[in-house]
C-alpha cells in the first residue's frame, strides 16, 4: 500500500504547514486523502499507512477516524449520497427526497444497493438549510431538490459510472 | 438603503478573483493597518467598534484581542472558526463561497494586530469545494505580495493556511476545534486555561468566527468609532442572517442591527413573509441551540414593545420569553409546523454530535432524543413531557463545554411555550400516527397565537 507520488508529494507539504514535530496536526487532511485515494473508506491497513506517513502511532490515527463522521470504516458504494434531515430541512420537505430515494433505489437509509453503485446515508445540517430540501454527493452540494431533481442526479451518476469523493 | 458593510460587493461579477476584489477597494486595510498603525492601534479600533463575536457567545472581540498573552515566549496564533454546523447556519459558508478575499484580507489584517506569523482557518470538512476557492484566494495573494515574508515590504510576514475538519458540530467549540487542529479527537478542553494564554500547541491563541474577522476590514478602514455608528447601542454594526424554513424568501442577509423582528420577516427585501400564505406559528431566532419561540413573542416582548434584531432585544424576557441571536441562524415555521417533530430532529443532532465526554450531556441527550421520538410517533405518557424538562435541567450548567445547555435549552423553551402540543401528541396518538399530521390538520390551542402581521 503506497499513495501515488502525486499525493505523497501533497501529504509533504501538508506537514510543512504545521511547526515542526506536530506533524500529527496533518491527520485531519491526509486521513481525507487516504480515504480518496483507497476506494472511498479508512481500511485497517490504510490506517496504519497513514500512522507510519505520519511517524504517529496507529491508535492515534483510529482514536480519530472513529471520531469523524466523514470518515467510512466500512466500504461503501461507488456513490454515497448524503441527505440532510435537520430541522431546517425537515421543514421544507427532507423525508420525502429520503422517501423518494429509498424507493428508487431499493434500500433503506445506511444500505448499500446489491450492484454496489450507491450508500444512501442520512446527516445533520451541511449549512444549506436556505436552500433545502439538499444532499451532498462527494463534494457537490444538490439544493433545492425535488423528486424529479433526484432522479436527474442518479441517471447522471450512473452514466458517469465514477466513485464520488469530497476531494474533487 | 440599509447598511452593507460585509456583503457591498457581494453581487459584482467576479469578485472572487484577486483582481476585482482589489478593484473594489479590496485589501485597503492591510495597507492601512501595516504601514500607518501599530498592532495595538489596530486592537484599539476593534475595541472601540463594540464588535461583538458573530460564532454565537457574542463576546466583544476586542476585549477577547486584548488578553492574549503577549508575554509568552511562544509564537502566537489566530485561529479562523470555519466549522459552521449550528442548525439553521450558513452564512459563513456564503460569505467564503463568494467573496473569499474578504476573509482572508480580515485574516491579515486580524494576525498582524495579534503578532501572529502563522495563522489557520478551520473548516468543515463538508465545505471541501470551499477549501479549494480559499486556497485558491490564498495563492493569489501570496502571489499579489499580501501573504508570505515581508508583505508590502514591511518588517511583518505571515502564512496562511486553510485546515479541513472531517464532521463534527463539536470542533466548532473552540478547544474542540483547537484540539481537533492538533490532529486529535474533537473533545473539549476544560477552562481555564483559556486559549489566549494556552491554545493550539499550548500556545497564546485567538478564535474568532469567520464572520468577526471579516467585520475587522470595514471597521480598519473606516475606524471604529464609524463602525460603533451603525447598529442600536451595544449590537453595533451588521449582521449576516441566515434565514431559513417557512418563509418565501430563505438566504442569508445584512442586516443593520436593530431591525424590527417583525420587518425581517415581513418585508420584501428580506424574507418576503411567510410562504403558501399560511401564518406564522414559531422562530427559533439563533441557531438551534437558542430557546424557541411562539409568534407574539416574537414580534413584541412580553412588555409589548416591539421585537429587534439586537443581542439585547431578542434576550429581553431572559429564557421565560426571550431568546438569544446566537449565531444568526433564523429558522422559521408555519401554522402546519409540529414543534415536536423540529424538537426531535434537533434533539437526534445533538445526541449524534455529543462528544461523549460527560455523563450528563452524553446520556441525556440520547434519553432526550428516545423520549421524544416516542412521544412524536405517539407512544408517549403524559409523565414523559415533565420528563424532558427534569433531564433538560439536569445537563444544563452541568458540563465541560456548553453544547449540554444547548441541547436543554430547545427542549426546555418548547416545553415552556408549546406544552399543549406534546399533551396533545399523547392524547391523540392515531391523529398523529401520520408523520404529515399538522400538514393535514393544523393544531390549534388558545394560548397559541398566530400571526401573519
Ligand atoms: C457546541 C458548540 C459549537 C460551536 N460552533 C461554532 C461554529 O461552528 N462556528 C463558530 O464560529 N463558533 C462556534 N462556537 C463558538 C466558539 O466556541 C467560539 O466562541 C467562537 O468561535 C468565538 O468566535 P467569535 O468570538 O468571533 O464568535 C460553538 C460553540 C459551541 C459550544
Ligand atoms: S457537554 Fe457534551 S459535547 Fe461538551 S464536552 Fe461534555 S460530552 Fe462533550
Ligand atoms: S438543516 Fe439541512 S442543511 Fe441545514
Amino acid at each position: 500500500m503506497r499513495f501515488s507520488e502525486e499525493t505523497l508529494a501533497l501529504v509533504n507539504k501538508i506537514i510543512r504547514r504545521y511547526p515542526e514535530g506536530k506533524q500529527k496536526s496533518a491527520l485531519l487532511p491526509v486521513l481525507h486523502l487516504a480515504q480518496a485515494e483507497f476506494d472511498g473508506w479508512l481500511s485497517p491497513d490504510v490506517m496504519d499507512y497513514v500512522a507510519g506517513l505520519l511517524a504517529i502511532k496507529p491508535i492515534e490515527v483510529y482514536e480519530v477516524a472513529t471520531f469523524y463522521s466523514m470518515y467510512n470504516l466500512k466500504p461503501v458504494g461507488k456513490c454515497l449520497i448524503e441527505v440532510c434531515q435537520t430541522g431546517p430541512c425537515w421543514l421544507r420537505g427532507s423525508d420525502d427526497i429520503v422517501h423518494h430515494l429509498e424507493s428508487k433505489l431499493g434500500i433503506k437509509v445506511g444500505e448499500t444497493t446489491p450492484d454496489g453503485m450507491f450508500t444512501l446515508k442520512t446527516v445533520e445540517c451541511l449549512g444549506s438549510c436556505g436552500t433545502a430540501p439538499m444532499l451532498q454527493c462527494g463534494s457537490k452540494f444538490h439544493e433545492n431538490l425535488t423528486t424529479d431533481k433526484v432522479d436527474t442526479l442518479l441517471e447522471n451518476l450512473k452514466s458517469t459510472n465514477q466513485r464520488t469523493s469530497y476531494m474533487r | 438603503m440599509p447598511k452593507k458593510l460585509l456583503l457591498e460587493h457581494i453581487d459584482v461579477p467576479s469578485i472572487e478573483t484577486f483582481e476585482t476584489y482589489r478593484r473594489h477597494g479590496g485589501y485597503a486595510s492591510v495597507e492601512k493597518a501595516l504601514k500607518t498603525m501599530t498592532p495595538d492601534a489596530v486592537t484599539e479600533e476593534v475595541k472601540k467598534s463594540g464588535l461583538r463575536g458573530r460564532g454565537g457567545a457574542g463576546f466583544p472581540a476586542g476585549l477577547k484581542w486584548s488578553f492574549l498573552d503577549r508575554k509568552s515566549e511562544k509564537p502566537r496564533y489566530l485561529v479562523c472558526n470555519a466549522d459552521e454546523s449550528e442548525p439553521g447556519t450558513f452564512k459563513d459558508r456564503y460569505l467564503m463561497e463568494k467573496i473569499p478575499h474578504l476573509l482572508i484580507e480580515g485574516m491579515i489584517t486580524a494576525s498582524y494586530a495579534l503578532g501572529a506569523k502563522t495563522s489557520y482557518i478551520y473548516i468543515r470538512g463538508e465545505y471541501m469545494y470551499i477549501v479549494r476557492i480559499l486556497e485558491r484566494a490564498i495563492e493569489e495573494a501570496y502571489a499579489a505580495g499580501f501573504l508570505g515574508q515581508h508583505i508590502l515590504g514591511t518588517p511583518y510576514s505571515l502564512d496562511l493556511y486553510v485546515h479541513p475538519g472531517a464532521g463534527a458540530y463539536i470542533c466548532g467549540e473552540e478547544t474542540a476545534l483547537l484540539e481537533s487542529l492538533e490532529g486529535k479527537r474533537g473533545n473539549p478542553r476544560l477552562k481555564p486555561p483559556f486559549p489566549a494564554v494556552a491554545g493550539l500547541y499550548a500556545a497564546p491563541t485567538v478564535v474568532n468566527n469567520v464572520e468577526t474577522i471579516a467585520a475587522v476590514v470595514s471597521i480598519v478602514n473606516g475606524g471604529g468609532d464609524e463602525y460603533a455608528k451603525v447598529g442600536l447601542g451595544k449590537s453595533t454594526g451588521t449582521k449576516l442572517i441566515s434565514a431559513s424554513g417557512h418563509i418565501n424568501k430563505p438566504g442569508v442577509y445584512e442586516i443593520e442591527l436593530g431591525l424590527p423582528v417583525e420587518e425581517f420577516i415581513f418585508s420584501d427585501e428580506y424574507c418576503g413573509g411567510i410562504w403558501k400564505g399560511r401564518k406564522l406559528k414559531a422562530v427559533v431566532a439563533g441557531g438551534s441551540s437558542v430557546p424557541i419561540l411562539p409568534a407574539h413573542l416574537i414580534l413584541k416582548t412580553a412588555k409589548g414593545e416591539q421585537r429587534l434584531m439586537t443581542y439585547e432585544s431578542l434576550a429581553d424576557g431572559g429564557f421565560i420569553s426571550g431568546t438569544m441571536l446566537g449565531s444568526g441562524g433564523f429558522i422559521v415555521m408555519d401554522e402546519t409546523a409540529c414543534i415536536v417533530r423540529n424538537l426531535w430532529t434537533f434533539s437526534r443532532f445533538y445526541h449524534h454530535e455529543s462528544c461523549g465526554q460527560c455523563s450528563p450531556c452524553r446520556e441525556g441527550t440520547g434519553w432526550m432524543e428516545k423520549v421524544l421520538h416516542r412521544i412524536e410517533h405517539g407512544h408517549g405518557h403524559m409523565h414523559d413531557i415533565d420528563l424532558l424538562v427534569d433531564v433538560a435541567k439536569k445537563i444544563e450548567g452541568n458540563t465541560i463545554c456548553p453544547l449540554g445547555d444547548a441541547a436543554a435549552w430547545p427542549v426546555a423553551s418548547a416545553i415552556r411555550h408549546f406544552r399543549e402540543e406534546f399533551e396533545y401528541h399523547v392524547k391523540y396518538p392515531e391523529k398523529v400516527a401520520n408523520p404529515k399530521h399538522f400538514e393535514l390538520e393544523p393544531f390549534r390551542s388558545e394560548r397559541l397565537e398566530l400571526s401573519n402581521a
